[in-house]
């Protein structure tokens, strides 16, 4: 199987699982808790009976209130497409695609903090500016652990060594678990940033009813019908997104079936929700202003790896 | 005038003083430890001319005496001076007052309605909308305004909180309630009568045993008949399973503020356990219908004895098991340490009750210091912590939830030796005229008092029944200043008071 057909294959995978991993999390959660927890297609059921369902918008918003949820779940998308999925390549790879990826998701973030201050609450505006705070601090962490993944790549002579598709594809993880243990580091980073990005307890927890304690789900709370099944959507492939970062330095390119390499890579993602379950499950959500201090240790851990990297 | 918690007085031997000559004992009285425990208007309605009186209690807790006043007849729309600026713990009071009798007090720094209802002569009078008055904002390019409820997210009752902010930080939290009143007062005068018992255990319906006793206690002392040693004993053991429930689901609630799941989940369900517990004695989860007038209605035989000795080890050791799950993580101690913090004095100036009060240092436990007669301070001592931040009123259950345990246990003992009736019926039929009484209880909350004052036909001319909602709501606003608005939750889950306790 060509190397591109393999790469639909893990893309399509991506597209219709991705809404698996917000359920394996809360199965997980629940039998933590010793409950039974809801079924793991909740999110399933939940978008398709949001997809057929009306909006209400409220007549106080704007067109940017409408096409937040819409520019939200395409970003998303397109920076999934920039990916290398499965251990193969992503197609429109190219140099440099990692700014490409991490601003358009950016992009989509800044629609949904403008819909969230087009509302014009005052919950909503607060939701907005925590997660305008704390992408801001999140965005120079993950840039450092590309970079990190970069040097290690032209150190060990990669083609395209500043593509995700080269520092996420499998050959990395071979690198790190073998001759260049300087960017152990990096998995723990990335979970964290997992956690941040996807408003996960102990950065923010998605269970709670608290408009107060919220940062996430506080910005979307207008949000009705198609456009909430939008985010609801969006959301899930964002979480896919950043546990295929890490698979893909986790898992290295074994299997010589690129079918079964993918198979592989998809367990790993499972794995990694699984991990976020346990994570939630065993700790408290730290107080809000503690979250820089979390994303400023991440970074100094990102920053040791970079230069460790560098000095090799 | 001063007097035993036991004892009832003649409301004809309290002299009328003048207001001012009355402020300057209270704040003197507050001074030496006195606390007030009611302030209100007292309508005689003997009276020829229907004249209103101010009545102001105050007691001490090492003492476990009442020291009472009464000002002399003041006319309608009439003013004094206020007593808050000297005494602050008297603000609600003082609100109050001027909300239910339009008597001003000339100086208080906050004179707003409390509830929202219109005035006590006027049956008729219409109802000012709740929440609609002026609130403290504070004015600046960078500060912004939060309002939160009355309509909440969750599944609680309605209250309208009025958030002052810069940026994450809170400079002031005003709390706006009302929503809930329902004329409870109103309704209690004139009696008791049939529908007296079942108005006393919705007063706040998670502390129905605790209002509950406090009114059999209440009507007791006025009829001066005491309960039996058994109806006593069965209310206590009562009360401390309201505690033991309460405090449960809690600690519970704080978890899962904090989002640590593990206690969360498990609270709930051992909540309903206690609450079970309950049910068992009296066949309600909340001791409706068991507690009343002359002692208690249903009684417990051997073999209810020796099961609920049983239940009480497993539930014990399920609360504990996931009680310390939550103290065991440096997670959710974090986010308790240092959070919302009222220091001991601001608990003692603002009269704070109860459990939130014992978390600032404040010794105050009414089971230790105006307890039910027949009960033994060694079976359990009064605790308190040193902070007063969300981790102390965590703390402060997880204690009271083993000193309860014990206490039922000896409670349990006690019974099982103990033949004698529990119900002495006909004393609400038996009130004597013009009496004046206090009765103190520890509700998980904090101290309950009701004060009852008869007319010439032995009937309610005044009753005023106080949750410890009504003096540690206030505590709750000066717990969020300075702190990050996300923690309000966690702050008002610590404290748990009640609404319609409040709004009665």
């Amino acid at each position: 199987m060509s190397a591109f057909a393999t790469y639909c294959c893990s893309l399509i995978a991506a597209l219709v699982l991705a809404p698996l991993l917000p359920g394996i999390i809360n199965r997980v959660k629940a039998k933590y808790a010793g409950r039974q927890g809801k079924p793991v297609l909740q999110l399933y059921y939940d978008l398709a009976k949001l997809l057929r369902k009306g909006a209400v918008i409220s007549e106080t918003t704007t067109w940017v209130f409408a096409a937040g949820p819409t520019l939200s779940l395409a970003t998303t998308a397109v920076a999934l497409l920039l990916l290398p999925l499965g251990g193969a390549a992503s197609p429109l790879a190219f140099q440099g695609d990692f700014l490409l990826a991490a601003y358009i998701l950016g992009l989509g973030r800044f629609f949904l903090i403008l819909a969230a201050l087009d509302t014009g609450s005052a919950f909503e505006g607060m939701g907005a500016s925590r997660e305008a705070a704390y992408s801001a601090l999140a965005e120079p962490v993950i840039f450092l652990c590309f970079l990190c993944l970069a040097g290690l790549g032209s150190a060990e002579q990669m083609p395209m060594s500043l593509s995700l598709s080269s520092m996420f594809a499998g050959a990395p993880a071979l690198a790190w678990t073998g001759s260049r243990p300087e960017v152990f580091l990096l998995p723990l980073v990335i979970f964290l940033l997992l956690l941040v990005e996807n408003c996960r307890i102990p950065i923010d927890d998605p269970n709670t009813h608290l408009e107060l304690t919220m940062i996430h789900e506080v910005m979307i709370l207008d949000h009705s019908g198609p456009d909430l099944a939008f985010i609801h959507y969006a959301a899930a492939l964002k979480l896919w997104f950043f546990s295929a970062l890490l698979a893909g330095i986790l898992v290295p390119s074994v299997c010589a079936d690129p079918l079964a390499q993918a198979g592989l890579n998809i367990l790993a993602i499972l794995a990694v929700a699984v991990a976020v379950g346990v994570t939630e499950s065993v700790m408290a959500r730290v107080r809000l202003f503690r979250i820089s201090h979390l994303l400023g240790g991440a970074g100094m851990l990102a920053a040791l790896s970079l230069i460790l990297t560098l000095m090799r | 005038m001063q007097f035993h918690y036991t004892e009832s007085v003649d409301i004809r031997d309290i002299p009328c003083q003048p207001m001012e000559h009355i402020g300057a004992e209270v704040a003197a009285a507050a001074r030496d430890g006195w606390r007030m425990i009611q302030f209100c208007g007292l309508q005689d309605h003997d009276d020829i001319h229907h004249d209103l009186s101010l009545l102001c209690l105050m007691s001490h807790d090492g003492l476990g005496d009442i020291r009472a006043w009464r000002s002399t007849m003041l006319a309608p729309d009439a003013s004094y001076p206020s007593l808050t600026p000297a005494t602050p713990q008297a603000h609600w009071f003082e609100r109050e007052i001027f909300e239910q009798w339009h008597i001003t007090p000339v100086g208080h720094p906050w004179l707003k309605p409390v509830r929202f209802c219109p005035p006590m002569y006027d049956i008729h009078g219409v109802r000012p909308l709740p929440g609609d008055t002026h609130y403290f904002t504070v004015k600046g390019s960078q500060t912004h305004e939060v309002a939160v409820g009355p309509v909440h997210a969750g599944v609680i009752e309605p209250g309208h909180f009025r958030f002052q902010c810069h940026g994450e930080q809170v400079i002031h939290l005003e709390i706006s309630l009302g929503f809930q009143h329902r004329g409870v007062e109103r309704a209690l005068l004139h009696g008791p009568d049939a529908r007296t018992p079942h108005l006393m255990e919705c007063l706040a319906g998670d502390t129905s045993i605790g209002h509950g006793t406090a009114a059999a206690a209440l009507m007791e002392c006025l009829a001066g008949r005491p309960a039996t040693e058994r109806a006593q004993s069965l209310r206590r053991v009562m009360l401390e399973l309201e505690r033991l429930a309460c405090h449960t689901g809690d600690l519970g609630a704080i978890a899962g503020d904090t989002g640590f799941l593990p206690t969360s989940a498990w609270c709930g369900r051992i909540r309903g356990d206690w609450l079970n517990t309950t049910a068992l004695i009296c066949g309600n989860r909340f001791g409706r219908g068991m507690v009343r007038p002359g002692g208690v209605l249903h009684d417990v035989d051997a073999a209810l004895l020796d099961v609920l000795a049983q239940r009480l080890d497993t539930i014990h050791r399920d609360t504990r098991g996931a009680v310390d799950a939550m103290f065991a993580s440096d997670s959710v101690l974090d986010r308790m340490h240092n959070t919302g913090i009222v220091s001991r004095g601001t608990a003692q100036d603002l009269g704070l009750v109860g459990m939130a009060a014992r978390a600032s240092g404040v010794p105050m436990d009414a089971r230790f210091n105006y307890p039910l007669a027949g009960f033994a301070e060694t079976q359990a001592r009064l605790r308190t912590q040193r902070t007063g931040d969300v981790f102390c009123r965590a703390r402060q259950r997880d204690q009271e939830l083993d000193d309860a345990v014990a206490i039922i246990r000896r409670e349990l003992g006690l019974l099982a030796a103990l033949e004698e009736p529990c119900m002495l019926p006909g004393v609400s039929q038996a009130l004597p005229p013009h009496r004046l009484a206090v009765s103190f209880c520890e509700g998980w909350r904090g101290t309950i008092c009701h004060a009852a004052v008869t007319d010439a036909r032995g009937r309610f001319a005044l009753y005023k029944p106080v949750d410890p909602s009504f003096h540690n709501w206030i505590g709750l606003a000066m717990a969020l200043r300075g702190e990050q608005i996300s923690d309000f939750p966690l702050c008002n889950k610590s404290f748990n008071l009640s609404y319609c306790g409040h709004d009665l």
